[in-house]
């Protein structure tokens, strides 16, 4: 079983390099090479136009799933309050949905939490499948995910969304495992194939650097997880539906965790994944006294200041207010980037903004790659004087 | 107390880089690491072995290289390692990957504990414990940072939520994934990484056909899912650059903000 190379036909395009998931192509003299770590997934076939590549592994049977239909969304509570990725996955799963031609369904999993139904419908769910029971009151691995299982094979659905929420993290893999599915960890694009009609999952991969798109063309339902605040709820409509009661039977033995005390602690002052803007410092800040004018635009703006990594090492900032991959990820509004150069790292966590403003004096710096309005100039000047002219246009 | 700890060798990621020309991965010259999570359960194992007696046992899939970590792990105090390599298990999902290391951990047996890392650092994904678990048909708690105590029956756990945590008491065998929160993992001592090389060095490599699966069940051939492809993010941005003085810049941008609805 394995993937070669015609020389004689290669032409040296480097389609197949371009196109190979695995990096395992690549082009010596002029001719493509099949590399060692070659996986065989055949993505290079398609794309040489000298037919130079060559296989002898049989294309794999894609299996009818033509009575696979709905778009489902774990609706998430924790002691009855919604998840608000619930309402964002239920706007997402309506999109989908809307290109299929097929319906929103929500799972509601708890005890006394139908006076639910109502918000999930009116978020977008043509039906409610409800499942209350006391020994669902807390979330439990086995207990949920044994009555998802029922549902999914009394109800076979072809797309099945979760958050990526601690809970969702571990709901969606072991309810993949046990109806036998792939699984599509923190997508932050899901589409619609046109012509083979799957869901195309768009996923961040080593820490932001590559993203990947992966299809699950051999099991159904098609699974996904996505992170809070990366999809839009829609606006809340009068919306009606059904709900459809699911029988529930399920004893302790059958469950194997026992939850002792759920302790809720306060969030220890800042909360930046809530955050609407946040104004971020980095290196160009200079020290903690330049800290002062990005503190006082946050004020204007009722956002919160957060830092790179380098502001943290320096103490300007507390660790909680570290933004990049061995920080937060933040997905505010508007997310004003300081003397920020943009390293990887970084971007990393801040990427989801809505809009990025970035001032630096470099204007070469990558983070004027993703910022919506940059601005090439010292920070220290930039700074007072939006917040100056953010005060005027508010007339304070 | 037998306990198997799942690891995986990933490259240290800050140095990863996409070829600019072709967008593909550049793998040459990268470090390869013990994945940072996995660390913290190998640690959570060792000390566990030390203070109820028993063994630990290392699993590792991947490339020939992956010796490497699992001779890391045995200098850190592991009894011993299996390393599951066949080119057969190359470009496996995390149905598949779940499947050959299950399928591993049912042929090593006798277990009360398996340990694994929350997530890897070049997947992110966090689904192979929990797919493990269900694979053995053995409980979970995901997140763990403090074990409390280990009973004959269960162990009592503190998981971590987003806004709290809770205790749990978790009938064995079972299945942990851990964070950074719990321990701080020890160096590995030169002694016993010497030993980890010597001839009759601890560590096992298993293929297919050793832990009884065939090729169509594993790597990509086994997996549900595939990368169709992969390409360097593209911003969509508006990337206007606002030229002027400041007080200039200062009023653009407030304008662009009203624009935009955003004040």
């Amino acid at each position: 079983m394995a993937v070669w190379v015609e020389i004689d036909l290669c032409n040296g395009c480097k389609r197949c390099v371009k196109v190979c998931p695995y990096g395992a192509m690549e082009i010596r003299d002029g001719k493509a090479h099949v590399l060692e770590h070659c996986t065989s997934c055949g993505a290079c076939l398609e794309v040489c136009k000298e037919k130079a590549i060559q296989t002898d592994v049989e294309p794999r049977a894609i299996p009818d799933f033509n009575d696979r239909k709905g778009v489902w969304v774990f609706a998430e509570q924790r002691g009855a309050t919604l998840n608000k990725v619930s309402l964002e996955l239920l706007g997402k799963a309506r999109e989908l949905a809307g290109e299929i031609d097929q319906d929103v369904s929500a799972l509601l999993l708890g005890y006394q939490v139908s006076g639910l139904c109502d918000t999930i419908m009116a978020y977008g769910a043509d039906k409610v499948y409800l499942a209350e029971h006391k020994n669902l009151k807390e979330y439990r691995t086995n207990a949920y995910t044994n009555v998802v299982e029922e549902l999914v094979n009394k109800y076979k659905p072809n797309i099945l969304l979760m958050g990526a929420t601690h809970i969702g993290r571990d709901l969606a893999p072991r309810v993949s495992r046990r109806v036998g599915v792939g699984l599509t960890a923190d997508c932050t694009e899901l589409t619609i194939d046109p012509e083979e009609g799957i869901l195309l999952q768009t996923r961040p991969a080593f820490g932001g650097n590559v993203m990947a798109t992966i299809a699950n063309r051999y099991s159904r339902p098609q699974m996904a997880t996505v992170r809070p605040g990366v999809m839009e709820a829609l606006p809340k409509s009068r919306g009606k539906g059904s709900v459809i009661k699911h029988k529930v039977s399920l004893t302790e033995k059958d469950i194997g965790t026992k939850i002792l005390e759920a302790v809720r602690e306060k969030s220890k002052g800042v909360s930046l994944s809530d955050a609407k803007v946040i104004v971020a410092g980095g290196r160009g800040v200079g020290s903690q006294e330049g800290m002062k004018s990005l503190f006082s635009l946050a004020k204007v703006m009722g956002g919160e200041v957060a830092g790179t990594r380098i502001i943290v090492e320096e103490g300007w900032l507390p660790a909680d207010r570290q933004v990049g991959q061995t920080g937060q990820t933040v997905r505010p509004e508007i997310y004003i980037a300081c003397g920020i150069s943009g390293a990887i790292q970084h971007r990393a966590g801040m990427l989801g903004s809505r809009y990025i403003i970035a001032i630096n004096k470099d204007g070469r710096a990558p983070i004027f790659q993703v910022a919506d309005w940059g601005i090439v100039g010292d920070l220290h000047e930039a700074v007072p004087a939006f917040t100056k002219a953010l005060k005027d246009s508010m007339g304070k | 107390m037998n306990i198997i700890v799942l690891i995986k060798q990933v490259p240290d990621t800050t140095d990863v880089k996409l070829d600019p020309k072709t967008g593909s991965l550049i793998r040459e010259g990268v470090e390869s690491i013990i994945n940072p999570d996995d660390r913290h359960a190998l640690e959570a194992a060792i000390s566990l072995k030390k203070a109820e007696g028993g063994k630990v046992t290392v699993l590792s899939m991947g490339p020939p290289q992956t010796i490497d970590a699992l001779s890391e792990a045995i200098g850190m105090g592991a009894n011993e390692a299996i390393l599951l390599s066949d080119s057969a298990f190359a470009g496996a999902d995390t149905w598949s990957t779940s499947f050959t290391l299950g399928k591993s951990i049912e042929k090593i047996g006798g277990y009360d504990l398996i340990f694994c890392g929350r997530q890897a650092i070049d997947g992110d994904t966090a689904q192979i414990g929990p797919q493990v678990a269900d694979y053995l048909h053995v409980p979970q708690v995901t997140y763990v940072f403090e074990i409390e105590k280990i009973q004959k029956k269960n162990i009592i756990v503190k998981k971590r939520l987003e806004d709290g945590y809770e205790r749990v008491q978790c009938n064995l065998p079972a299945l942990l994934t851990v964070i950074g929160e719990l321990n701080v993992p020890r160096y590995p001592m030169v002694g016993r990484l010497i030993d980890a090389c010597k001839e009759k060095s601890p560590i096992k490599i298993w293929n297919a056909s050793d832990i009884g699966v065939q090729a169509k069940d594993v790597g990509l051939e086994g997996s549900f899912t595939q990368v169709i492809k992969t390409f360097a993010p593209k911003f969509k941005r508006q990337g206007e650059m606002l030229e002027g003085d400041a007080k200039k810049i200062a009023g653009t941008l407030v304008e662009k903000l009203k624009e935009n609805k955003l004040i």
